[in-house]
């Protein structure tokens, strides 16, 4: 390091290196804390960890919504999260009467499937309908047209199925089998975190299957590599769009049925969290970038879920889980602002950021 | 050459699909409508307000302009038809639209899907029926549908000197019988008693009344469309200045009616213009962001937070109150402190986000936005903020003996300070400052190629937008009196965003036309309030869909395209040459 080089540094840099600092000290002076006072059984920890998995898992499963569609089109599926709402709320109304007469209990894995089914039909014919009116007219423009469009069809989507299916909250049945309690090496977690887990892993297992070895897969890569080289190779441009819109909506539904099911409630709002979540999730691991978004997934949901009582507790702050969201807000931004190609690091985050 | 052929062939397969398709499409977008209406509960709303009283509801008016709508949409859509067969069509498009509307008829009386679909009552089926058996009903809905798209279509096909005018003469109608009750609020002297009880009930426009506004549209129209070409032609024929003394005459008008207007119409109408002043604030910051710098900003609530709370902190009179001196600020010398706050606020975003570039750009500043709101709300800060508790007791501000306590006069408040902000707005806009943010706009590295110093240019960017958002936000906090963290959500942000887009990314006016249409018309009906959003979505698509400019686009903007839309018309005319 040379003078030359250090007269460069602007405050700007310094700005921003001290909030690095910031963040990192607060970080490890909050896990010291922790870890002196002491004040978490290892059963804890590891519950929590096993929390974060899930929910990372749900996560991942919509941020790959937004990283298929952000990898082809270049735009951030704003209503993506909402996609996630409709088909959790949708399958409710199958969840609900199955679970009544007693067929879910009965036939566990039928019930779940047909509610997924359901929920990934919805969830993919909403995002169809999202690509039409707010994605292919400005297919070719290149403005904030489409983001704007989506933030309408978001807002839209909210408030037409408050309008549909009411504005309370519906409660998702309980099923039998998800309440009990396994125990592994000694510890004991519910069966429904251990399902949601293995369930995300099948899907994504799914998807990749999809995306590395198909036809359709190999096309929808040769798409996100180079559009226009892809058309003149005689890819349908436009059944690939279609084909992305549909997949990321059926990881949406899979995912927003196994929400549903840890958290036992729907209501129209209740994919604007993890929506932003999920995003955040993805370009945490690279957008654009399929494993990525699963990796990231994970990784936010383990740390958001240990955040509180890792970094905030040992810090002395009073009540931390409240603080829980501002975990996943920080981590978003720092991601955008020090290493937008993400963990993964992506090819295109550089020339389109 | 090759890609324009291909372009064209698309174009010449949509207009060549063949009829029966395009009568189907057109029934489906009515009937869909219709359907989604029902379904999303809009009916069951519309059906409480009279247009005309117990005549019809604006369930009734919903129903049938739309299904005039797509008749004159077939009559536009099939040029190659004759006369008659357009309006035919329109009749077969009406009935298309009726069926999906017999449909859920059908349904809604078959099975019982309340349970998921809470909208769909019982009381909407007998509204959708007319009290019918359901089989009856349907039959009835596909004929009056079919009657209904044939009228619409008929009107596309008459004549303009008799279209016009009916057009304005029922749009009349329809608007004087939806703000019925806020135009009688807005009448409550007794020189203009007998014109209100003609005109009006407390349940709605009357019959009288509806016809007399019809007719009233009918003739100012038809006058218009008979002498108004000459009328314009006279004022052209003018000299320059004369033409000038008449246009600002008639500004001056308009201005001195809208100043009056809250003070004769009443608190209710100073409360939402106040409102819409506030948000034309707002919105003017942003614009300086989104519109000049082109900072896609979704945090701006932040620094409108920031404004409100400096106010609450140092003049309310709780247990947060900070003591600068040994008495509490008041409005007026707390002002430039939140003012300054949020200026620094916005400074304090600006940096960390300085190197982020478009989308990623909006969703970080959301991010900041959310992250300020979660502290805020959490008891980590509540000693200082009072958390979801909020901080109370906010005095109004005084000019000497008087207090400000009346929303009008807090309106006038609202005004005088987007006046003086507009002006500052207008300034900026044509200084240094604003070419450099405009030339940033448009090609970052462009821009500091050209010497400009991007750093400073964008952050002053962010300060400035937030300097107008905290004046917004400390009247917002005088106008309630107390403050909560719930107030301060995204929404607001996407609100302001949504109200530019509306108006016209960079235009001034658009902020204000933007306002009006996204803030006001949503107050003025509130019944309809959880409809709104649903309401600003579809707005927000149609607009990007149809008029990405925005209603009152801005005069650079405008240029801009035009001379676009001349060169690509020229390159295409060479290449047609070459080929």
């Amino acid at each position: 390091m040379n003078l030359e080089r250090l007269k460069q540094v602007t405050y700007v840099d310094v700005t921003l290196w001290l909030m690095r600092a910031i963040i990192i000290l607060l970080v490890i002076a909050g896990t010291i804390g922790t870890v002196i006072k002491d004040r978490y059984t290892t059963e804890q920890w590891v519950s929590m960890v096993m929390f974060g998995l899930t929910i990372g898992g749900i996560y991942a499963l919509i941020a790959l919504g937004y990283t298929m569609v952000y990898g082809i089109l270049r735009l951030i599926n704003f209503a993506h999260g909402d996609i996630f709402m409709t088909g959790a709320f949708t399958a409710y109304f199958v969840a609900a009467p199955l679970a009544k007469s007693g067929f879910l209990d009965e036939y566990l894995i039928v019930g779940m499937i047909i509610i997924s089914l359901v929920a990934m039909t919805v969830c993919s014919c909403i995002a169809l309908i999202v690509e039409r009116i707010c994605y292919r007219p400005f297919r070719s423009v290149r403005s904030l047209a489409p983001l704007i469009c989506a933030i309408g069809a978001s807002f839209f989507l909210q408030h037409a199925f408050r309008g549909m299916y009411g504005s309370s909250v519906r409660a998702y049945p309980d099923v039998k089998f998800f309440d009990t309690v396994v125990s592994i090496m000694g510890f004991n977690f519910p069966r429904i975190q251990f399902v949601v887990v293995i369930a995300a892993l099948a899907a994504m297992y799914t998807l990749y299957l999809i995306v590395n070895k198909t036809k359709m897969g190999t096309a929808m890569r040769a798409v996100s590599e180079d559009r226009d080289a892809a058309a003149l190779m005689g890819i349908d441009v436009n059944k690939v769009i279609i084909f992305t819109f549909i997949l990321g909506g059926s990881m949406a539904g899979i995912g927003g049925v196994l929400y549903a099911f840890v958290f036992k409630q729907v209501y129209f709002f209740m994919g604007f969290f993890p929506g932003i979540k999920a995003f955040s999730a993805a370009v945490l691991g690279g957008i654009g970038n399929v494993p990525g978004a699963m990796l990231g997934g994970f990784f936010l949901g383990v740390v958001e879920s240990l955040g509180p009582a890792l970094f905030l507790d040992g810090l002395g702050i009073v009540a931390p889980y409240q603080l829980r969201d501002l975990i996943a807000f920080t981590m978003l931004v720092m991601v955008l602002i020090f290493r937008p190609q993400g963990i993964l690091g992506e090819r295109l985050a550089r020339q389109r950021a | 050459m090759s890609f324009e052929i291909i372009a064209s062939s698309f174009q010449h397969k949509d207009i060549e699909q063949s009829q029966l398709r395009r009568t189907l499409k057109c029934g489906a977008i009515g009937g869909g409508t219709v359907v989604a209406l029902c379904v999303f509960g809009l009916i069951n709303q519309f059906m409480e307000r009279w247009i005309i009283e117990n005549l019809l509801s604006l369930a009734h008016a919903a129903f049938i302009g739309i299904t005039l709508t797509v008749g004159a949409l077939i009559a536009i859509r099939s040029p190659k038809l004759s006369p008659a067969a357009r309006i035919f069509q329109g009749f077969l498009v009406g009935m298309v639209s009726g069926v999906f509307l017999s449909i859920l008829i059908l349904i809604m009386a078959t099975f019982d899907i309340r349970n998921m679909f809470v909208s769909l009552s019982p009381k909407l089926l007998m509204f959708l029926s007319y009290g019918f058996d359901p089989y009856t009903a349907c039959a009835v809905t596909i004929i009056v549908g079919g009657v209904l798209g044939l009228i619409g279509a008929a009107i596309r096909e008459s004549p303009p000197w008799l279209r016009k005018p009916l057009i304005t003469g029922l749009a009349t109608a329809f608007f004087i019988g939806l703000f019925a009750e806020l135009l009688q609020l807005a009448m409550q002297y007794e020189t203009v008693d007998p014109i209100r009880d003609y005109m009006f009930t407390w349940e709605g426009q009357t019959l009288t009344g509806a016809i007399t506004m019809f007719v009233l549209g009918f003739v100012l129209s038809l006058f218009w469309v008979m002498r108004g070409k000459q009328v314009m032609a006279n004022h052209r024929a003018k000299s320059h200045a004369s033409q000038r003394s008449i246009r600002y005459f008639l500004y001056a008008i308009a201005i001195v009616l809208f100043l009056l207007f809250p003070m004769a119409a009443g608190s209710f109408f100073g409360q939402v213009l106040m409102l819409v002043g506030l948000y034309v604030l707002m919105g003017m910051g942003l614009n300086l962001e989104v519109g000049l710098a082109g900072l896609l900003d979704l945090g701006f609530v932040a620094f409108f937070a920031t404004g409100a709370y400096t106010i609450a902190l140092f003049t309310a009179d709780n247990e947060h109150l900070i003591l600068l001196i040994d008495r509490p600020l008041t409005w007026w010398e707390a002002l430039p402190l939140a003012m300054f706050a949020s200026l620094m606020m916005g400074l304090a975003f600006g940096i960390p986000v300085l190197k982020v570039r478009g989308d990623y750009l909006a969703v970080a500043t959301m991010g900041l936005g959310e992250i300020i709101r979660v502290v805020v709300l959490s008891d980590m800060a509540s000693p200082l903020l009072g958390g979801s508790q909020g901080l109370l007791h906010i005095p109004r501000p005084w000019i000497g003996d008087f207090e400000l306590n009346d929303p009008i006069h807090l309106f006038y408040l609202t005004l005088i300070s987007s006046i003086i902000a507009a002006y500052f707005a207008w300034a900026l806009e044509n200084s240094r400052l604003g070419r450099a943010w405009m030339a940033i706009r448009e090609d970052e590295d462009v821009g500091q190629a050209l010497g400009i110093n991007l750093v400073n240019v964008k952050l002053l960017a962010y300060g400035l937008g937030a300097w107008f958002a905290g004046l917004a936000g400390a009247i917002f906090a005088v106008m309630l009196g107390s403050i909560f963290p719930h107030s301060f959500q995204l929404l607001i942000s996407i609100n302001i965003l949504a109200l530019i887009i509306v108006g016209g990314i960079g235009s001034l006016p658009g902020v204000v036309v933007g306002a009006l249409m996204l803030i006001g018309t949503p107050e003025l009906l509130r019944e309809f309030g959880e409809y709104r959003f649903l309401a600003y979505g579809f707005v927000l698509i149609v607009m990007m869909r149809v008029k990405p400019l925005g209603l009152w686009p801005s005069a650079v903007r405008k240029r801009e395209l035009a001379a676009a839309a001349e060169a690509e018309a020229q390159m295409r005319a060479t290449s047609g040459q070459k080929a």
